[in-house]
C-alpha cells in the first residue's frame, strides 16, 4: 500500500503541476471569453447603437476592414514602445551603475531621478513641447521618462544587495572594481533587473501613448493613440475599440516576451524561474 | 572594542583553532588575519615568504560559514573565481580547477548549479574554491557549523587528509570542542568583552587522525581539559586579563 503510494507521488505531482500550468492559461481565457459575451449579449438585447457601445463581433470586423489604417499606426506606436524600452534600460542601469560606485554620488542624484519620476509628465509635457522640435525625440523622452525609473530603482537595489560575504571574497582575492561589477554584481543584479524590465515594459506602452495624445500628429506616422483622439471627434466608436483593443493585446504581449526572457536569462539558478512555483 | 592584548603566533603547518562563545572576536581575528578588517591597534606580521600588497597575505584561502556560492555560476566557474580574478583563463584554470574539485569529491558535479546541491556539497564547493590557488594559509571561519554530525564528521576527515597531503596552516573558527580536539595541534581559547585568548591548548596527538580517536580515552581527556578551560574562560569577569 504504502509502495504504491511512494511510487505514484512523483507521478501525481508531475500531472498536478501540469493543471497547474494549463489553469493558469485557461482560467482567464475563460473569463475573457464570459465578458465578451457577457458584453456582446447587452449590446444585442437593448439594441445598443454601434456609436454609443459596438458590439465585440462589429471591434472584430472593423479591426480587420480597416487594417491598412490601423496596422501602420500600431507599428508607429510599437517601434516607440520598443526604442523606449531600449533606451530606458540603457539609461537606467548606466546610471544605477553610476550611483551605486560611491554614496556621495548616490546621495546627491537619486532624488533628482525621484523627482523626475513623480512629476506628471503630462504636466511637463508643454516644456518639452517648446524646448524640442522632432516630434519623434519628444516621443520618445517621454516615454523614456516614464519607463526609466523602475529600471533604475530595481536595478540599484540589485547591486547593492550582493551578498556580503561574496564582496568579501573578492576583496580577498584582489578583484578589480570592473571584475567585481562584471562578476558579482552585475549578475546578483540580474532578477532585480528583470524584474523593473517587466514593469518598464508597460510602462513604456503607457509613455508611447500619452505622449502622442498630448503631443497630437506631426511628420512622423501617427500612432493608434492619434487614431483613437480622430475616431472620438469622428464618433466612429467601433474603430476606436479596435484600436484600444490593439493597444491592449500589445500590452499584454509586451508582458509574456519580457516574462519568457526573464525566465531564459535567470534559468536554472534563480528561485523566480524555478517550475512548480505557486 | 572587540578584541584587546591578543597575542598568537602561528607556525607553519599547524593547524589552530580558536574556540570560545559567540560573539569574543574569533571572526574578528579571521577577519584581520586576512586583511579584511584593519586592526586599530597592534599589528600582523607575517613570514616574508607570505607577505602581500597593502599589509595583506599574499595568497590565503577562506571558508565562510555559509557555502558563499555565486548562484548563477555553475560549480566549476565558481571553483574558478578565484584563478579568474587573477586574470586565468578558462583554459589555463582547468587542471587546477579539476584537480580541486577531484580532491573534495565532486568532479563529476561540475557542471551542477548550486541550487542543486546538499548542504554539505555546497560546502566541498567552497573549500574546493578555498583550494584551488593553492594557498598556504587557509582560514575556515565555523564552516562545518551549519551541516549535520554525520556531513560534520565525514568533512572532518576530508580536511584532515587535505591539510596533511598540502602542507598547510590553517586558522580554524570553532564553537565545538569536539571538534576543535579532533581536528587542531593547537586550540585557542577565547573569551569575550573584549576578547583574549584566555589559554592555549597544545593536541599532541599524532597525525594523520582516523575516527577511532573519537572513542579514544586520549580524546576524552582533552576534550574535558577544552571544557574546563573554556569554562574558566568565560567565568572570568569581563576585561581582566587571565594569566596565559
Amino acid at each position: 500500500m504504502s509502495e504504491t503510494a511512494s511510487i505514484d507521488a512523483p507521478n501525481r505531482q508531475r500531472t498536478r503541476k501540469r493543471l497547474d500550468r494549463a489553469l493558469r492559461i485557461v482560467l482567464p481565457l475563460i473569463v475573457l471569453a464570459g465578458v465578451i459575451y457577457g458584453w456582446h449579449y447587452v449590446v444585442k438585447a437593448n439594441a445598443i447603437p454601434p456609436y454609443i457601445l459596438p458590439s465585440p463581433e462589429l471591434v472584430l470586423t472593423t479591426l480587420i476592414d480597416e487594417r491598412a489604417l490601423l496596422l501602420p499606426s500600431l507599428a508607429t506606436t510599437l517601434t516607440v514602445t520598443v526604442m523606449a524600452l531600449v533606451l530606458a534600460v540603457i539609461g537606467g542601469v548606466l546610471l544605477a551603475i553610476v550611483l551605486t560606485q560611491s554614496r556621495i554620488i548616490e546621495y546627491s542624484i537619486f532624488p533628482i531621478a525621484v523627482v523626475v519620476q513623480v512629476t506628471p509628465i503630462v504636466a511637463v509635457f508643454p516644456l518639452i513641447n517648446i524646448y524640442i522640435d522632432d516630434h519623434l525625440t519628444k516621443i520618445l523622452l517621454c516615454a523614456w521618462i516614464i519607463a526609466f525609473f523602475p529600471i533604475l530603482s530595481n536595478t540599484t537595489l540589485g547591486l547593492m544587495s550582493a551578498d556580503r560575504n561574496l564582496k568579501d571574497l573578492y576583496r580577498l582575492y584582489h578583484a578589480s572594481r570592473w571584475q567585481t561589477l562584471r562578476h558579482l554584481l552585475l549578475p546578483a543584479a540580474l532578477p532585480y533587473f528583470m524584474g523593473g524590465l517587466r514593469i518598464s515594459g508597460g510602462l513604456a506602452l503607457v509613455g508611447a501613448v500619452v505622449a502622442e495624445f498630448v503631443a497630437g500628429t506631426s511628420g512622423f506616422g501617427s500612432g493608434l493613440a492619434t487614431r483613437i483622439i480622430e475616431a472620438g471627434y469622428q464618433l466612429k466608436i467601433p474603430r476606436l475599440f479596435a484600436a484600444l483593443a490593439l493597444i491592449s493585446a500589445s500590452g499584454v504581449a509586451i508582458y509574456v516576451v519580457l516574462s519568457i526572457v526573464s525566465n531564459l536569462v535567470l534559468g536554472r539558478w534563480h528561485e523566480s524561474a524555478m517550475e512548480g512555483r505557486r | 572594542m572587540a578584541l584587546s592584548g591578543v597575542d598568537l603566533s602561528v607556525g607553519r603547518g599547524e593547524f589552530l583553532s580558536l574556540l570560545g562563545p559567540s560573539g569574543c572576536g574569533k571572526s574578528t581575528i579571521l577577519r584581520l588575519v586576512a586583511g579584511l578588517d584593519t586592526p586599530t591597534s597592534g599589528r600582523i606580521d607575517w613570514a616574508e615568504s607570505e607577505r602581500g600588497r597593502k599589509g595583506r597575505p599574499r595568497d590565503v584561502g577562506f571558508v565562510f560559514q555559509e557555502p558563499t556560492l555565486m548562484p548563477w555560476a555553475r560549480v566549476w566557474d565558481n571553483v574558478w573565481l578565484p584563478l579568474r580574478l587573477k586574470g586565468l583563463s578558462k583554459r589555463e584554470a582547468a587542471p587546477r580547477i579539476e584537480e580541486a574539485l577531484e580532491s573534495v569529491g565532486l568532479a563529476e558535479f561540475h557542471r551542477a548549479f548550486p541550487r542543486e546541491l546538499s548542504g554539505g556539497m555546497k560546502m566541498r564547493v567552497s573549500i574546493a574554491r578555498a583550494l584551488a590557488t593553492d594557498p598556504s594559509v587557509l582560514l575556515m571561519d565555523e564552516p562545518f557549523a551549519a551541516l549535520d554530525e554525520i556531513t560534520r564528521f565525514k568533512l572532518n576527515d576530508d580536511l584532515l587528509r587535505l591539510w596533511k597531503d598540502r602542507g598547510w596552516t590553517i586558522l580554524f573558527v570553532t564553537h565545538s570542542v569536539f571538534e576543535s580536539v579532533y581536528l587542531s595541534t593547537r586550540i585557542a581559547v577565547m573569551s569575550g568583552r573584549p576578547g583574549h585568548v584566555a589559554e592555549t591548548i597544545p593536541i599532541d596527538e599524532p597525525s594523520p587522525r582516523t575516527p577511532a580517536f573519537r572513542t579514544s580515552p586520549a580524546y576524552a581527556d582533552y576534550a574535558r581539559t577544552t571544557s574546563d578551560a573554556l569554562a574558566t574562560a568565560m567565568a572570568a569577569p569581563a576585561g581582566e586579563e587571565t594569566a596565559a
